[in-house]
C-alpha cells in the first residue's frame, strides 16, 4: 500500500500526454496575456482580450475529458480505483 | 410581511432543514463529519465544490469589479480554469494519501507526509487565520445581500444572526454532508438568477449583450483591456494574481480537504473535467457589473452593482428571489469554512499540537463544540466590527497559496524534506505579510503573493537539497 503513490506518478505515457495538454491553459491564458491585451477586433459581440480568454476557458473541459481519455488509454489501471 | 422577505426567509430555513435532514441516522465521527466517510459520486463532489468556490464574492464582488475596475476583473474566469486544470492532476494523488493514511484534514496530509507535528500545527495556525477573515467576508455579504434585497424589512445584523445559527446547526448535525445537500439549493437558485439577470438585463436595455458592449466600448474605450479602470492592475498584474489564485485555490485547508469525501480518485477526475462549465455564471455575473455601468454609473461602492441594477430592472418579489440566492449562496461556504476551522482547531491545534494522545471520539466532541466557538466570535465580529477583518482577506488568500510547493514537492519529488517546507512556508508567510502591511502590494507590478511563493518554492528546493534526504510518510 505505503508505495503506491510515488510508483504511480513515475510517469506513464498516458500522463505525459494528459500534462501537455494540461499545459495549454497556462500558456494560452497565462503568458499569452500580453500578446492578446486589446479591445478590438470585436468578435461574435465580445471585445477581443474577452473573446480569447472566453475560447480557453471553454476549451479546458474538451482538453481534460481528452486528457482522461488519453490515461485510461495509455496508463495500466489503477490499483486503488476499483469502484 | 412583504414577499420579498417571506422568500428569503422561508428558503433560508428550508435549506437549513434540509442540512439537519441529511445527517439524520448518521454516527458521527470524525471520517462523517469531515470527509462523509469518503463516499460521494460525483455529482455530491461537484456540489461541494462548487458549493464552496462560488460564494457571495462571485455575486457581489466579481460585478463589483466589472462595475469598477473592467478587464482585471476577468482574473476571475483565468484562475478557474487553472485551478481545474491543476485539480485534475493533484487533487487524486491527494485523495490516494487521504484513503491510505485516514487524512482528514489538510494539515494531516503535511504531518504523514512529512513525519512532524509541529508542520501541521503551522500550517493549521496558516490555515484558521486566512479561514476568519474569509467567513467574515461571507457574512458581511450575505448581511447586504439580505437588507437591500427585503427592501430593508430585516437589517443586516439579524440577517447574519438567523441564517449563520441555521448553517452552523447542520453543521453541528450533519457534518460536511449537510453542506452538500444544502448546495443542491444554492446551485439551483443561484444558477437560475445569475441565468436571468445576466442574460436579461443586456437584452432589457441594449438588446443584446454585443450592443452592450459596442456601447461601453464607444463610451471607455481602454475599459475592456487591462488595466481597464485601474492604474495598477496591468497585464504583470493579471498574470501573476491568476497564476496565484489558479495555484492557491485548491491550498484553501477547505478545499483541499474536499477532495477526501470523493469515493474515488476517478470520482475527483470527472468532477475536475466538468468544474469549468461552471464558469458561464461568472461571465453571465460580468455582463451585469458591465450593463450597471451603463445604466446607474456613479454608485459610491461597486459592490452593490449587482443588487442596485436588479432592484431597478426587476419587480420585487424577484429582488427576494436574488435575495434567497445570496443568502443560501453565503450559508454553503460559511458552514464549510466553520466545519473545517473548527476540525482544524480540534485535531491539528489541541491534538497534535497540545495533546497527542487524545482519543478520537474527544477530538469528535471538541470539533463539534468548536463550532459553537467559532460560530459565536465571528457573530461577534461580523456584528460589532464588520470592517475590521475585511482587509485580512488578500493576507488569508496569499497565506494558504504558500502551502502549494509543500504539497506538489510532497507527492512528487522524494527528495523534499521537513526542514525544507516548514522554511519555505514560513519565509513565504512572513514574505508577503511584510509586503502587504508595508503597502507593497503589488510588488514591482506583480501581485505580492506569487512574489512571496516563487521565493517560497525556490527557498523549499535549496534547502531541501542542502539537507540530508529523509524517508517521507508516504514511502
Amino acid at each position: 500500500m505505503a508505495a503506491i503513490l510515488f510508483e504511480e506518478v513515475s510517469m506513464q505515457k498516458g500522463t505525459k500526454l494528459a500534462l501537455i495538454l494540461g499545459a495549454i491553459p497556462f500558456v494560452t491564458l497565462v503568458f499569452a496575456l500580453p500578446l492578446v491585451n486589446r479591445v478590438k477586433p470585436v468578435i461574435l459581440g465580445f471585445p477581443f482580450l474577452l473573446f480569447w480568454i472566453l475560447c480557453w476557458v471553454v476549451a479546458t473541459p474538451l482538453f481534460l475529458f481528452v486528457a482522461y481519455l488519453l490515461e485510461k488509454r495509455f496508463n495500466k489501471p489503477d490499483q486503488g480505483d476499483k469502484q | 410581511m412583504n414577499p420579498a422577505l417571506f422568500i428569503i426567509l422561508a428558503v433560508i430555513v428550508l435549506s437549513s432543514f434540509l442540512g439537519v435532514y441529511a445527517g439524520r441516522r448518521m454516527k458521527m465521527n470524525l471520517e462523517n463529519w469531515a470527509v462523509g466517510g469518503r463516499r460521494f459520486g460525483v455529482i455530491l463532489i461537484w456540489l461541494l465544490m462548487a458549493g464552496e468556490i462560488y460564494t457571495t464574492f462571485t455575486f457581489l464582488g466579481a460585478s463589483g469589479w466589472a462595475y469598477s475596475r473592467g478587464a482585471p476583473t476577468f482574473y476571475i474566469l483565468i484562475y478557474g480554469a487553472l485551478a481545474y486544470t491543476l485539480s485534475f492532476f493533484i487533487l487524486p494523488p491527494i485523495w490516494k494519501a487521504g484513503k491510505a493514511y485516514g487524512l482528514h484534514t489538510q494539515p494531516d496530509f503535511f504531518i504523514k507526509r512529512y513525519q512532524s507535528r509541529w508542520l501541521g500545527v503551522l500550517v493549521a495556525a496558516i490555515g484558521i487565520f486566512s479561514i476568519i477573515p474569509y467567513l467574515q467576508l461571507q457574512l458581511t455579504g450575505l448581511g447586504l445581500i439580505v437588507e437591500e434585497a427585503s427592501n430593508k424589512a430585516i437589517s443586516s445584523d439579524w440577517a447574519i444572526a438567523i441564517s449563520f445559527v441555521l448553517s452552523c446547526a447542520f453543521v453541528y448535525t450533519s457534518g460536511i454532508k449537510g453542506v452538500a445537500w444544502v448546495s443542491i439549493v444554492k446551485d439551483i437558485m443561484m444558477i437560475a438568477a445569475v441565468g436571468i439577470v445576466g442574460i436579461g438585463v443586456p437584452l432589457i436595455y441594449f438588446g443584446g449583450f454585443g450592443k452592450m458592449f459596442r456601447t461601453l466600448i464607444e463610451q471607455r474605450p481602454n475599459f475592456l483591456a487591462f488595466p481597464g479602470g485601474t492604474t495598477n492592475m496591468d497585464v504583470l498584474w493579471v498574470m501573476s494574481t491568476a497564476l496565484l489564485s489558479g495555484l492557491g485555490f485548491y491550498m484553501w485547508p477547505h478545499a483541499f480537504a474536499s477532495a477526501f469525501s470523493a469515493k474515488s480518485a476517478k470520482t475527483i477526475k470527472r468532477n475536475a473535467v466538468i468544474m469549468p462549465l461552471y464558469q458561464i455564471p461568472v461571465l453571465l455575473v460580468f455582463m451585469v457589473g458591465f450593463t450597471a455601468l451603463l445604466v446607474i454609473p456613479g454608485l459610491k461602492k461597486g459592490d452593490m452593482a449587482f443588487l442596485a441594477l436588479v432592484n431597478k430592472t426587476y419587480p420585487s418579489w424577484f429582488m427576494g428571489f436574488v435575495g434567497a440566492a445570496g443568502a443560501v449562496t453565503a450559508m454553503v461556504p460559511s458552514a464549510i469554512l466553520v466545519l473545517f476551522a473548527s476540525t482544524l482547531l480540534a485535531k491539528n491545534i489541541y491534538q497534535a499540537g497540545l495533546n497527542p494522545r487524545a482519543k478520537e471520539e474527544r477530538v469528535m466532541t471538541l470539533s463539534r463544540f468548536m463550532v459553537l466557538v467559532i460560530m459565536v466570535i465571528a457573530l461577534v465580529f461580523a456584528i460589532f466590527f464588520p470592517n475590521e477583518l475585511v482587509n485580512l482577506l488578500i493576507l488569508g488568500y496569499d497565506g494558504v497559496s504558500q502551502f502549494f510547493p509543500g504539497v506538489v514537492l510532497g507527492l512528487f519529488w522524494k527528495r523534499v524534506t521537513r526542514v525544507g517546507v516548514f522554511s519555505g512556508i514560513a519565509s513565504g508567510a512572513l514574505i508577503v505579510s511584510f509586503l502587504i502591511i508595508s503597502g507593497r502590494d503589488p510588488f514591482l507590478g506583480m501581485n505580492a503573493g506569487f512574489v512571496a511563493l516563487a521565493l517560497n518554492a525556490l527557498l523549499t528546493v535549496v534547502v531541501s537539497l542542502m539537507s540530508k534526504p529523509e524517508k517521507g510518510g508516504f514511502e
